[in-house]
């Protein structure tokens, strides 16, 4: 077993552990509402508003590819909005908290009898799951909007065909996946931004890497969720519909 | 009253610690010495539990500390406050929000009675009129004074102060060992300081332990210790390096 522990399965499988249990303190810390209001809404201003400029351009041109309402509501919407926002707000966690590890800030906060997982991870948390569905209707409405005048407008398609079919093809369940999963998508984000700033190695060469890797692995997690949240999701619409 | 016994600490395959015990009386000031990366700041570290030890305990006023997880720590903190050697100060908040942070987010005061309390710390590390600056805008020495601030505003029993005086010029060392006094005497705390400065040494402590090969060993009284004719003792108190040290 000490052998496993020392190759890059054991360190792996150690970090999943350590993730998992900031997680569960978070949720507790959560329910507890342990974190500051103030802080939370500092976060889903820098989280949403700030992110507003990626996520109109990402809808906008998404859109514009003639990408059908279906597609941009339950897929191409969440994913990408995601991937936009896990580059830009998940290496920016990773880098802040990194930083204040690094020169010793989140031990002052131990010292200061303050939890990082109440002050830090928590208002990242809640803001990333709150801001990402919002964001994500936004690149959608943005995505149909873009089409529609693409369609209409370049390639001459009649505006009530189009708008028709877009009805009859896209439904209430599609948004609602597509909310489902960027409410999803925003907990990997900021959990395993937080994740990677509070465990960094040290010096800049430590926040270069953790912020390399928090936008790495959220991507590719949120790619890997994707794939399971689709199949658990088209299952449970199947039954209930 | 802080005990340690038999406190081991190791970094991967590095041992930091070997075996420390040492016993700080409420109300007593004392001073760890020892070489740098002898392990002073892993053992200060241990006693607020921000590190855990591999063996070992730790007992605050009677307290296990080493068997709490960190929701029971941060009550056993409020008990104190800590002076880091780079300052550790917020650097997204100005001087007033670093100073105020403990007080807002345990205490329940109005903003009055927060602004008061903040003018009146700084006053005490003499800066007043400094609130509204960040701190990238502060010297070296400012920032230790506001460290200093925001440590004592809500009046610890016991401080900690990790390297207080390093990279300082000696006039600013002097102002903050005047300090460490003055908050000592004044707020009547028990203060260990971790330094390798023996002019602060000899005057903040009450009682020296000094750190050599991972363990503590000698202590006593300030006098005692710097009159000690003992060869590691005498070498490290007056500053002689081994002669293959300065071979280049």
């Amino acid at each position: 077993m000490n052998f496993l522990a020392q190759t890059w399965v054991g360190v792996w499988l150690a970090g999943l552990g350590r993730i998992a249990v900031m997680s569960r303190d978070a949720v507790a810390s959560c329910l507890t509402f342990k974190a500051s209001r103030r802080d939370l809404y500092y976060q889903i201003y820098f989280i949403g508003i700030k992110s507003q400029g990626v996520v109109l351009v990402t809808g906008a041109f998404t859109g514009t590819l003639g990408v059908v309402a279906v597609a941009m509501c339950d897929e191409l919407g969440p994913v990408l909005t995601s991937l936009m926002v896990a580059g830009r707000v998940g290496a920016a966690i990773a880098a802040e908290l990194g930083t204040m590890r690094v020169t010793e800030q989140i031990d002052a906060l131990r010292t200061l009898a303050t939890h990082p997982i109440d002050y830090l991870v928590v208002p990242r948390l809640l803001a990333s799951m709150i801001a990402l569905p919002l964001l994500t209707v936004e690149s959608i409405a943005l995505g149909i909007g873009s089409g529609y005048l693409v369609g209409v407008q370049l390639l001459g398609i009649d505006p009530i065909y189009l708008w028709f079919n877009m009805l009859k093809y896209t439904t209430d369940i599609d948004v609602e996946f597509g909310l489902i999963k960027s409410f999803v998508y925003g907990g990997i984000i900021a959990l395993i931004g937080c994740y990677k700033g509070l465990t960094c190695g040290m010096g800049a060469e430590g926040v270069g890497r953790a912020t390399t890797e928090a936008v790495v692995y959220s991507s590719i997690t949120i790619l890997i969720t994707n794939f399971f949240l689709t199949l658990v999701l088209q299952r449970i619409a199947i039954m209930l519909l | 009253m802080i005990e340690v016994r038999q406190l081991r600490k190791s970094f991967g395959p590095q041992l930091i610690l070997a075996g420390v015990d040492l016993r700080i009386e409420s109300g007593e000031s004392a001073v760890i010495i020892g070489r740098s990366g002898g392990g002073k700041s892993v053992l200060i570290k241990h006693l607020i539990g921000l590190l855990q030890p591999d063996a070992g305990e730790v007992f605050v006023d009677g307290d296990r500390i080493t068997q709490m997880n960190e929701r029971q720590l941060l009550r056993v903190r409020r008990k104190f406050g800590m002076v880091f050697q780079g300052a550790a100060l917020f650097d997204s908040m100005t001087v007033a929000e670093n100073v105020a942070f403990g007080l807002r987010r345990h205490e329940h005061f109005t903003e009055g009675e927060v602004q008061k309390r903040v003018e009146a710390a700084l006053d005490m590390v003499d800066l007043p009129g400094t609130q509204k600056k960040k701190p990238a805008e502060l010297s070296g020495g400012m920032r230790k004074r506001v460290g200093l601030a925001r440590a004592i505003i809500y009046e610890p029993q016991i401080m900690l102060y990790d390297e207080p005086t390093t990279g300082l010029d000696p006039i600013v060392s002097d102002s903050i060992d005047q300090l460490i006094i003055r908050v000592r005497d004044q707020l009547k705390v028990t203060s260990v300081v971790v330094t390798h400065d023996m002019r602060s040494a000899r005057r903040v402590g009450h009682h020296v332990f000094m750190l050599h090969n991972k363990q503590v060993y000698a202590h006593g009284a300030p006098e005692a210790l710097f009159a000690s004719q003992d060869a590691v003792v005498r070498q490290f108190i007056d500053g002689v390096a081994d002669a293959k040290e300065i071979e280049f």
